[in-house]
């Protein structure tokens, strides 16, 4: 028993290695992807481990193994349960052999998400179990105990951390690293893993009649705990009962949710035992329905009367202004903070000095001047900033949203722009649909080698599997080929004037075409010892126009009607490509 | 009420938010205090504002109330403005004299904010203003700013200098062991003359 401070998601790898984890797969989304990385990058390599190319391929070779007899670990985002919903809806159905935990991170508040979906009504739809940690110790021993849970259930189990806990910090105590691994099997039954009709119909009715079963096992393993101290009741869930039991006052019942579908009768037996019932929980009221099904004559309140938002996040002092407003404290224990300092500039994520997005879109914006430019999912959809991204909706949509504009009669160009993770991920589609059905469009593959902005994962244009081995050499530019593109192009964003020349070429063609702007993550790159010289502005030689302030690197500054470059650079060298007075060069030039 | 002793730490992506974090997390464990904390990664990190939460003793959530804070280290100056209502009235800030102009005064042509401006509007805070570059220089790296700023709050934290000291030694790349000790004593030296 070792006590070390870690993070949530830390944690939570600790516990699948403690468990015995034999198969690992995940699709790298905050705030999930740290339980991979520090599975892959620390501690023992004597089990199976991939980053998959996305969330769907993720789920099945996990759910494959454990119905090979493994324990399974599959990790993604909330929003990648979306992407994986085909074959969750159905695994509930078949049912597992060995352990089968799928880890779902929602993020409330969106901190860096497109929405703020909430996994537990996943588990609701698909009638499976799920658990609801409430802090890093709990999250720990949580996924340690849901491998044994779902091989008891026979059952995939959703684990749904929270940003609060994948990314919080914390003392946890933790247990000896397993080593009994298991080699699967696969044992042939089709009645189970062949879910024609004949065979689903059987399996739904089976999975009806393991509820009970469900609600009982989760009872039993003590989920769920409360305490009785008074009329007046909270009942919450997940990091909110955390902040409940930092305000509570000591004549307020209290009750924590850990696990759903939650047990009725321990919920009717809290609930009537107190004239009035709080609920606490961020993002959709799982809680709440459950406890207005049974209150009878208890009043409730929670986000159906307006006592709790309905999006966002929660921390102490909202839920202290929530108590106050059901009448359970007075004031709010807090103090009434100053006013934050709204006259500072902001200071929102930006792309990197020198990274490749940049110069594409600079470039893209040049040629295509009046077009529309759908986008997607990664650091570049802070091409947002530079007026280059028009939609984004979820990975892989700029280039069917690119297609639909383009059908729907909009006769602008349509130039849409996706990386190369989310071009695997859910691009290919796209575009096989959109060069199949003739559209009329450009698609830039942002082809930075790497899956950045989640913490430089890789995928299959790096070179290299999740834990180093080298992999296939994988050609965009044949699979492009193979969709059905004729026109497919490669060219270096840092030589601005190719990749210019480039677009140009691919604006006077019709049909799909396909421009691939292929350079290293800057970031990768610096990591790999690639130094380049750093540039600055020869002061005489500058008129102060401002070309390159608008270009928006975070390396040049502007001051006193004079353009100057400072040690943010990186040396990419496209600023010096886009001066009008040819002011900029590398630095110590004579 | 609170029981917790609480620590915000803010900056600019790329800054060591995150090593800061772990020093101070690492000295709890040594003296067996509980802690909680709570970060910012992801996409934010790119250059954004960021800030880390750390409640000593804590042993709740992670997540510190605005005006709760019982000291603030800010690794910049536009960030220490920016949270300084996250500190109670008697709070202590220690702040990097460190400068880092957000790119979007230059887009938006902004008025340059020059760290005079910025110390003057500070100053009924009554900061502990440390030259963290200066001394990490002098330490030995540049790098080890984040260690000089620890070195400087170490003074008002319930930790102990020796718990901090080594946490460092755990936290840190071995090769840079002495370097960093170096740069927590300079920057502990550093706010021997602040209230």
């Amino acid at each position: 028993m070792e006590k070390r401070y870690l993070l949530g998601n830390e944690a939570i790898a600790h516990a699948c290695l403690e468990s015995s984890v034999d198969f690992v797969t995940g699709y790298p989304g905050t705030p999930s992807s740290e339980v991979i990385d520090t599975l892959r990058s620390h501690g023992p390599t004597d089990f199976y481990l991939e980053w998959s190319v996305n969330e769907k391929v993720a789920f099945e070779n996990a759910l494959a193994a454990a119905w090979c007899g493994q324990r399974a670990l599959c990790t993604m985002k909330h929003v990648g349960l979306n992407v994986a919903s085909d074959p969750l809806m159905t695994s509930a159905y078949t049912g597992i052999t060995g352990g089968f935990v799928v880890m779902s991170a929602d993020d409330p508040f969106a901190h860096s998400s497109q929405n703020e979906q909430d996994s537990r009504c996943y588990a609701r739809f698909a009638r499976l179990p799920c658990l609801d940690p409430h802090g890093v110790q709990e999250a720990h021993d949580m996924i340690r105990d849901a491998f044994s849970l779902s091989e008891e259930l026979g059952l995939p189990v959703l684990f749904r951390p929270t940003t609060r806990i994948c990314h919080s910090k914390s003392d946890v105590v933790l247990g000896e690293v397993g080593s009994e691994h298991r080699k699967g099997e696969f044992v042939r039954d089709p009645a189970k893993y062949v879910v024609i009709p004949a065979h689903t119909r059987v399996l739904h009715r089976k999975l009806n009649e393991k509820q009970p079963v469900i609600v009982k096992t989760l009872a039993q393993r003590g989920y769920n705990d409360a305490e009785i101290r008074g009329k007046t009741a909270v009942i919450a869930g997940g990091i909110s009962a955390s902040y409940v039991q930092e305000v509570i006052p000591p004549d307020v019942s209290w009750a924590r949710v850990g696990a759903y579908p939650v047990d009725e009768e321990w919920l009717r037996n809290f609930v009537r035992q107190h004239n009035k019932v709080l609920v606490i929980e961020e993002l959709h009221p799982i809680i709440e329905e459950a406890v207005r099904e049974i209150a009878g004559k208890t009043v409730i309140h929670g986000k159906k009367d307006g006592f709790t938002p309905w999006e966002g996040e929660l921390n102490p002092a909202s839920v202290a202004e929530i108590f106050v407003k059901a009448g359970y404290l007075a004031s709010s224990p807090f103090r009434k903070p100053g006013t934050a300092d709204m006259t500072l500039p902001s200071r929102p994520p930006i792309l990197c000095a020198g990274c490749m997005h940049r110069a594409t879109f600079y470039a893209i914006k040049k040629v295509f001047r009046d077009a529309v430019y759908p986008s997607d999912i990664g650091c570049y959809t802070l091409g947002l900033q530079l007026g280059v991204v028009d939609t984004t909706i979820c990975m892989g949509a700029s280039i069917t949203v690119a297609s639909g504009i383009n059908h729907s009669g909009d006769e602008r160009d349509v130039v849409c722009t996706i990386g190369d993770s989310t071009f695997l991920h859910t691009g290919i589609c796209g575009l096989l649909n959109a060069a199949y059905n003739g559209a009329d469009m450009t698609v830039v593959i942002l082809d930075n080698r790497v899956t950045a902005m989640t913490g430089h994962q890789p995928n299959p244009m790096s070179g290299k599997r999740a834990r180093g081995e080298p992999s296939v050499p994988i050609s965009l530019e044949a699979i492009c080929r193979a969709c059905g593109v004729q026109f497919v192009e490669t060219a270096d964003p840092y030589d601005l004037t190719d990749l210019i020349e480039v677009l140009r070429r691919a604006k006077d063609q019709k049909g799909v075409r396909v421009i691939i702007a292929k350079q290293p993550c800057v970031i990768s790159a610096r990591r790999a010892g690639v130094k380049r010289k750093p540039l600055a502005v020869d002061a005489e030689l500058c008129t102060g126009c401002s070309a390159c302030i608008r270009f928006g690197c975070p390396a040049i500054e502007f001051d006193k009607e004079k353009s100057s470059i400072g040690p943010l650079c990186s040396g990419c060298g496209v600023c010096a490509s886009i001066c009008p007075a040819g002011a900029i060069g590398p630095e110590g030039r004579p | 009420m609170k029981e917790s002793y609480d620590i915000l730490i803010v900056g600019v992506g790329g800054q060591g938010t995150i090593l800061t974090s772990n020093v101070l997390g690492e000295a709890c464990l040594i003296e067996g205090k509980s802690v909680r904390g709570a970060e910012t990664h992801g996409m934010a990190q790119r250059g954004g504002s960021v800030e880390t939460h750390i409640r000593i003793n804590g042993v709740h959530g992670p997540l510190i109330p605005a005006g709760e804070a019982d000291i603030v280290i800010a690794l910049e100056l536009i960030e220490a403005l920016r949270f300084r209502h996250y500190s109670t009235p008697e709070g202590v800030m220690v702040v990097n004299r460190e400068l880092i102009v957000p790119a979007s005064v230059y887009a938006k042509k902004l008025e340059v904010p020059t760290m005079e401006n910025i110390l003057e509007r500070l100053s009924d805070s009554k900061p502990c203003v440390i030259d963290a570059n200066a001394l990490a220089l002098q330490a030995g790296s540049a790098l080890t700013q984040n260690i000089v700023m620890v070195g400087a709050a170490s003074r008002y934290l319930p930790l102990s200098e020796h718990a901090l000291r080594e946490a460092v030694r755990r936290c840190v790349p071995e090769k840079t062991i002495d370097v960093n000790l170096a740069a927590f004593a300079l920057g502990r030296d550093a706010s021997a003359s602040c209230r």
